[in-house]
């Protein structure tokens, strides 16, 4: 219990130390939202009065502590360029990016698992060879390159799937998954690969303990020891991948979510930089750091579960 | 080139060459896009973030409400000419401050409000106000006084002439709003166009259906569907699926060939307002000296300019002025690419080894493409050109706000803006008494052919101090499925007027 709790203050802590950085550093971007958005023929009259409405003449600690005030209670200001609440906005985009990670995760762990796995328990024979360079080349390949030939080959030229977009989840769980499934394959390959290589190092390392011969000499067959104990022993540092992986996917759906067209939290950062909306800016921002520092957080307990010793050894 | 660039311009040409084996595989695979004739959708590169084109001055706005939701007085049709919109007609008194409108009858809004002359009172009255958000303010500012002797019938008094007050009322910015629904534009238009919103997906599309109430009878496309697609070879994708049935402008002029070899495409590159040029500090030494801008112009090449950047799909310019304006004169000729003579003049000016510059540059694909080639070009002459590469909100404040560049390169894309040269302060830094008179002359002048020939002497002025580098203008590459007829050719402003579509 402790334990958990530690980690919990750890983790707000960083939270807050986030919120500070975040907002100076944006604060210390040059740009004026109000010229953004009226453009090269505003007055400054105009542009002086959409700055009062948003709130931009006031001091900066009145604006610091207002948004932090704001964002600990749920209301995260209201967009420049939307004109809408930024949590609003934020909640859409999450029905597109939560699930594109999840599916992306899911893929990963899918392929990338057993493909290790099956790597070690034929470590240095040609298979293995063959899945190591599988692995080689879905490191190598770009995302963003990986995902438009996958376009080319189902939206173009076999018709199977959009090239892009996405319909809204209110017209149906099989259009919005259709839509989702090109950008789901494109982060995952990467993640997969990285998750192989991962999990045969852990695994070939498993296979060399002690107790792995005790096991096998009990007369339990090589496919079974993996599943029952080499798998659980190698997790420890898969998940701490997998943990790490998640910041990655954020990135990732970035770059993904443009190529796709998808309207997710990542395409939303790259506009709101893009139009100097600092507000959804530093809430997303935020978000991404609250997700990355609570996805440490459970891996963190997850450590604990996997491994008792390391829950105990630390309260 | 460092590793990652060159590891991303390997992936382009492959990208590329992936993107030619398609074309032969579809032109083999039979059609799989059954065309629905009561629908059809756009895909344009940048979404709305409002509704409301009294909000702000994105182009995505009008391209998705002008003509369609929302209409003005009056409009600029496709040719650029001024025509009657939710005015029948008008008259100009001899002096020519009053304007008298006559209003079209049967005319109302999607909520079932009539359309009256309180609505264009209503409309002017709240963008001339002093809290006004309205980013082209400059239209209003001229009026003095509207009254509205009965409701088909508005009349503006101006406080002075002001020659191009018809035509700002045609754009995005003058639509007319009802009083009732003014408040909800942002995400819930209501206007008196041929079309209504439907529903808005945000970050992904938007859909539009026929108004039964349209004052202009039934359109011939009853649904329409916008799609925001940024990335260009996701727009080159989304077409050839069928995703697409119109690009309203593709963002990617190298895939041009390409889309033009394809037979169940047709490509058309039209012009817009955009004038693309290398401004120059005029205020701030070299370029304080006009031996030192008019050897810029001798040292590049805009033709080779256009064709790197753009593959060729722009439209030479020689001065501030569009080719869509019926008062465009050609000025190319006026500064031919001459390295030597450059090198002359630099000499002239007291620079005979160059000197270095910074060119700051927009994230825009034209404007980064473009900048690698001028500063080549500029090297050349012994101009060391230093890129810096920033982001738009950034060169807005440095730039365009401090003045704070040697060089930048930009398309200003608002129509008919040769006027921003009069202006004090502006971020070219130049001062001219005598263009400042002539743009008084323009506002004062009474008929068309004395106002471009105005026009005229103000581009020839601008093209012989050199004040920035004149480029080309922006294209507009339409791309439609073929049997889809209507979309615009060129921008005289950003529009894609539903009403004009049909599927043949």
């Amino acid at each position: 219990m402790t334990f958990i709790a530690r980690r919990l203050i750890a983790a707000l802590v960083t939270l807050l130390a986030a919120a500070v950085i975040i907002f100076v550093m944006l604060e210390l971007l040059p740009g004026d939202p109000a010229a953004v958005v009226l453009g090269v023929n505003a007055t400054p009259e105009t542009l002086a009065a959409l700055r009062s409405d948003f709130g931009l003449d006031r001091p900066i600690l009145e604006r610091f502590f207002r948004w932090l005030v704001g964002f600990a209670t749920g209301d995260l200001g209201t967009s420049y360029t939307y004109r809408i609440p930024v949590a609003a906005l934020i909640a859409e985009r999450f029905a597109v990016t939560l699930p594109l990670a999840f599916l992306s995760i899911l893929l990963a762990a899918a392929i990338g698992l057993p493909l290790g796995l099956f790597a070690a328990a034929r470590a240095n024979s040609a298979s293995d060879t063959a899945v190591m360079v599988f692995a080689e080349i879905g490191l190598a390949v770009p995302s963003f390159w990986f995902a438009i030939l996958l376009v080319l080959l189902f939206s173009v030229t076999l018709g199977w799937l959009p090239s892009g977009g996405f319909p809204g989840w209110d017209r149906g769980i099989v259009p919005g998954l259709k839509a989702l499934i090109l950008p789901a394959i494109s982060l995952a390959l990467p993640q997969a690969a990285v998750l192989a290589r991962i999990m045969r190092g852990a695994a070939l390392e498993a296979m060399a303990e002690p107790w792995m011969r005790t096991a096998r000499a009990k007369g339990l067959s090589l496919p079974e020891t993996m599943r029952r104990h080499v798998f659980r022993n190698a997790l420890i540092p898969v998940l701490t991948i997998l943990g790490l992986q998640v910041s990655f996917l954020i990135a990732g759906a970035i770059v993904i979510e443009n190529v796709f067209s998808l309207p997710g939290l990542g395409r939303l950062v790259f506009q709101a930089i893009g139009q100097h909306d600092i507000i959804v800016v530093k809430d997303l921002v935020m978000v991404f750091s609250a997700m990355v520092i609570l996805v440490n957080f459970l891996v963190d307990v997850l450590y604990g579960l996997v491994d008792p010793r390391l829950a105990r050894g630390r309260a | 080139m460092t590793h990652g660039q060159a590891a991303k311009r390997l992936a382009g040409i492959l990208a590329r060459g992936a993107l030619v084996g398609a074309a032969l595989f579809s032109a083999a695979a039979p059609g799989f896009s059954a065309q629905d004739r009561g629908q059809d959708t756009i895909c344009m590169s940048l979404e709305p973030p409002v509704l409301d084109p009294t909000l702000g001055a994105a182009q995505a706005i009008r391209e998705v409400t002008y003509g369609n939701v929302f209409e003005g007085l009056v409009a600029i049709d496709r040719a650029g000419k001024i025509v009657p919109k939710l005015a029948t007609s008008w008259t100009v008194s001899p002096d020519g401050l009053v304007y008298t409108f006559t209003l079209r009858p049967g005319a109302a809004f999607h909520d079932g409000a009539p359309f009256t002359a309180a609505d264009v009172k209503f409309t002017l009255e709240r963008a001339l106000a002093a809290d006004s958000k309205n980013a082209q303010k400059w239209i209003f500012q001229p009026i003095a006084a509207i009254e509205t002797p009965d409701a088909a019938t508005v009349k503006i008094t101006l406080k002075q002439v002001a020659a191009n007050f018809l035509y700002g009322l045609a754009w995005g910015d003058a639509v007319i709003f009802s009083q009732r629904s003014a408040a909800t534009n942002a995400t819930n238009p209501v206007g008196t166009g041929p079309y209504k919103f439907d529903r808005w997906t945000r970050g992904d599309r938007l859909s539009l259906v026929a108004s039964q109430a349209w004052w202009g009878g039934k359109v011939a496309i009853p649904r329409a569907t916008f799609r925001f697609v940024n990335d260009a070879q996701a727009q080159v994708a989304g077409i050839r699926s069928g995703d697409c049935d119109a690009l309203s402008n593709l963002a990617a002029p190298e895939a041009v060939p390409d889309l033009q070899a394809d037979k169940d495409l047709s490509v058309v590159i039209g012009k817009t307002e955009g004038e693309t040029i290398v401004a120059m500090n005029n205020g701030k030494k070299p370029f304080d000296d006009v031996r030192v801008r008019r050897a810029i112009s001798h040292a590049i090449d805009r033709n080779q300019v256009n064709l790197g950047a753009i593959n060729g799909a722009g439209t030479p310019i020689g001065s501030h002025f569009s080719p869509t304006q019926p008062a465009y004169i050609d000025l190319t000729g006026r500064y031919l690419y001459d390295p030597a003579k450059a090198r002359a003049l630099l000499a002239e000016a007291g620079y005979p080894n160059g000197f270095e510059a910074v060119m700051k540059v927009p994230p825009p694909a034209y404007a980064r493409r473009s900048s690698e080639i001028v500063a080549a070009m500029l090297a050349q002459v012994g101009v060391r050109v230093t890129l810096e590469p920033i982001e738009f909100p950034q060169w807005l404040d440095r730039v365009f706000k401090n003045r704070d560049y040697d060089l930048t390169i930009i398309a200003h894309t608002e129509p008919l803006d040769i006027g921003i040269y009069a202006r004090p302060d502006y971020y070219f830094g130049y001062k001219s008494p005598a263009f400042v008179d002539l743009m008084a002359k323009v506002d004062a002048a009474s008929d068309e052919a004395t106002r471009n020939r105005l026009y005229g002497d103000a581009q020839r002025l601008l093209a012989d101090d050199a004040v920035n580098v004149f480029l080309f203008v922006l294209p507009k590459i339409t791309v439609t499925r073929v049997g889809l007829d209507g979309m615009w050719p060129d921008w005289p402003l950003p529009a894609n007027p539903l009403a004009e579509l049909s599927w043949k």
